[in-house]
């Protein structure tokens, strides 16, 4: 009785995530100008529309670089990070720990605002390269937590063992540490990946009009003249988030496996 | 002319707590020595300090008569193995084992030829394309082993290396690694906190307590005379007598145990009438029944028995003075609350400092 209840609530939280993304997602499919129910008949015109229409392939371009360029600076920063506060040789390590993951908490209206100013008095305000540092600051502490984490994993007795087999510590690194540490770095990268992907406010702020992100195109385009081609964009977000983490969840599924391989056995 | 290895009053100290204090030790070459010694004893620190992970805070190492306390891990050459392995799970066995090597720059030819050769030694060669997790614990140590040896390193560090291993494996291990040692005439420091592996691989056994050294013997001196009350109960089992010395006339004193008891025990040093001190006296020493000639002879109590398959060990008193002895079998009519008479000779009874 109770096992069942259990079971009906867990299903209707489901559900109740879900439905959303389940209401819009046929909408792409329309045939009509309108972004509601009920569809007439299904077409591709609006994903034609998408990937067709000057404004939303820029912006899928768009996206793709500086998300591409955020999830490099953030993955590097990120992991050079891990390993910095993993020694423990820096004083007041929780500390920086701490204020490293802020920008995961601090609201991204306020972040919004300092960045533009600060962006400007840099002269990089409505640039590439703005803008993929402000999202960059996004990604990082998803890069952290999930590097730091294939850190604590490493026995340090293995480095210890390498460095006692003759191995200099840059060596130790290349050959035993990043190597130990590499699907937490990829998964930090995907994390930071997706982030950049579908962060909206940051760009309202730093981004100029020629650096449109797809998530930024949906919002004005909702503002502006609403029809289907953001449920066809939706989609497209929502099948690329997906992917990334299908793959992240490999990652970790065989990160896993192989530690629990790697704990001495008896016998 | 330096020993090979040699500590000069070296300390250790993390924070306020000293954790090795003033140590003095040397190893010559070939020497298979154990540092045993309950957890906090400081012998696994001094290992970490010879393999270059500590710094000593005072004090000098040195190794083949040079100083090399500043020298890092990587340059000290000195094959180390861990209590949990610690091999490269992202690397095959094989590759295991050629890591020392590659960083020794050997050509690539002779690095296969050597890994192939080290890994019949320890007869794992059909694992070698295996990955670590793929071995048994046992497999492990072996190549863990292997891959300390395979760089002809000047000495072999362990640590606990058998400690997570089953009882049947760990003996087997101890075989192995003894052989080994004789074989190739390896240096190898031990560390343990198991007294019986301890006895049955080293040829010196360095007892600690609180970061000193109590004792540096070969093992049968440790056992027979151990010379600190700390090493008597450490090792083995043993008899602490309190005794009063009534009399001491040409290294034999005469001993007032109490109860109406008296004994004879070799005197040490330093031993005069009138002073109290401490005796150990271990248990498969003491006999039952006739006394020989010359022997301590006391009559005592049979209070329990107690049956380990492969001896008794039996409790015995006299008012509040007590023994336990050890023997391998019981004669048919002592049973609990029987009078015997425990002998032993008074060279088994040896005085302890402190």
């Amino acid at each position: 009785m109770f096992r069942a209840l259990q079971i009906t609530f867990g299903i209707a939280i489901v559900i109740f995530l879900l439905m959303p993304i389940f209401a819009i997602l046929p909408l792409a499919f329309t045939s009509s100008v309108f972004l509601n129910y009920p569809i007439p008949a299904y077409s591709m015109r609006w994903m034609h529309e998408l990937t067709t229409a000057d404004v939303w392939r820029t912006s899928i371009v768009n996206s793709l670089i500086i998300g591409s360029g955020a999830t490099v600076l953030a993955t590097v920063l990120g992991t050079l990070a891990s390993l910095g506060m993993r020694k423990g040789a820096l004083p007041m390590v929780s500390l920086l720990r701490t204020l490293f993951l802020l920008p995961m908490v601090v609201p991204a209206v306020v972040l919004g605002v300092g960045m533009q100013i600060f962006l400007v008095r840099l002269g990089l305000a409505s640039t590439y390269l703005g803008v993929t540092i402000a999202h960059s600051v996004l990604c990082i502490p998803f890069v952290i937590v999930s590097v730091s984490a294939a850190l604590q994993g490493i026995d340090p007795s293995i480095e210890r063992a390498a460095s006692s087999l003759g191995a200099p510590p840059v060596t130790v690194f290349r050959r035993v540490t990043l190597p130990l540490a590499i699907p937490g770095v990829v998964s930090g990268a995907i994390f930071a990946f997706a982030t950049s992907l579908d962060e909206v406010v940051l760009t309202l702020f730093v981004a100029g009009p020629n650096q449109r992100t797809l998530a930024r195109q949906m919002f004005s385009s909702i503002r502006e003249n609403i029809n289907p081609t953001v449920a066809a964009a939706a989609l497209l977000l929502i099948i690329g988030t997906l992917c990334l983490g299908g793959l992240a969840a490999l990652l970790r599924w065989r990160q896993k496996r192989s530690a629990l391989m790697t704990a001495p056995s008896a016998i | 002319m330096r020993p090979f290895i040699q500590f000069e009053s070296v300390s250790k100290a993390f924070g306020s707590v000293t954790v090795v204090n003033a140590l003095d030790l040397a190893i010559e070459k070939g020497e298979f020595v154990s540092l045993l010694g309950p957890s906090g004893s400081g012998k696994t620190t001094i290992l970490m300090m010879l393999a270059g992970f500590e710094r000593p805070t005072q004090g000098a190492i040195y190794l083949d008569g040079k100083r090399i306390d500043h020298l890092p891990p990587y340059r000290r050459q000195m094959g180390v193995v861990f209590q949990n392995y610690a091999l490269f799970p992202h690397m095959s066995v094989a590759e295991n084992v050629a890591f020392p090597l590659e960083m020794q720059r050997v050509p690539r030819a002779e690095i296969a030829e050597r890994v192939e050769r080290a890994l019949d030694m320890v007869k794992l060669k059909h694992l070698k394309d295996r990955r670590p997790s793929q071995l048994s614990g046992g497999q492990q140590q072996r190549i863990a082993l292997t891959r300390a040896l395979v760089f002809e390193p000047s000495v072999i560090l362990m640590d606990e290396p058998l400690g997570a291993l089953d009882k049947q494996l760990r003996e087997h291990m101890q075989l192995e690694i003894r052989e080994l040692h004789k074989r190739l005439g390896l240096t190898i420091v031990f560390v343990t906190h198991d007294q019986s592996e301890a006895l049955t691989m080293s040829d010196r056994i360095a007892v600690f307590n609180a970061g000193r050294i109590e004792q540096i013997d070969d093992p049968q001196v440790i056992y027979d005379t151990p010379r600190t009350r700390f090493v008597a109960e450490f090792i083995g089992e043993t008899n602490l007598i309190e005794a009063k010395v009534a009399s001491v006339d040409n290294h034999v004193a005469h001993l007032s145990l109490g109860a109406g008891l008296s004994a004879r025990a070799h005197a040490g040093n330093g031993l005069s009438a009138g002073q109290t001190a401490s005796f150990s006296l271990r248990p498969e020493r003491i006999r039952l029944g006739a006394a020989p000639e010359g022997s301590n002879a006391l009559d005592m109590t049979i209070a329990d028995c107690i049956y380990h398959g492969d001896h008794m060990r039996v409790q015995l008193t006299h008012d509040d003075f007590s023994l336990v002895a050890r023997c391998e079998r019981l004669a048919g009519n002592w049973t609990i609350g029987a009078s015997v008479v425990a002998s032993f000779d008074p060279s088994d009874c040896t005085v302890l400092t402190q």
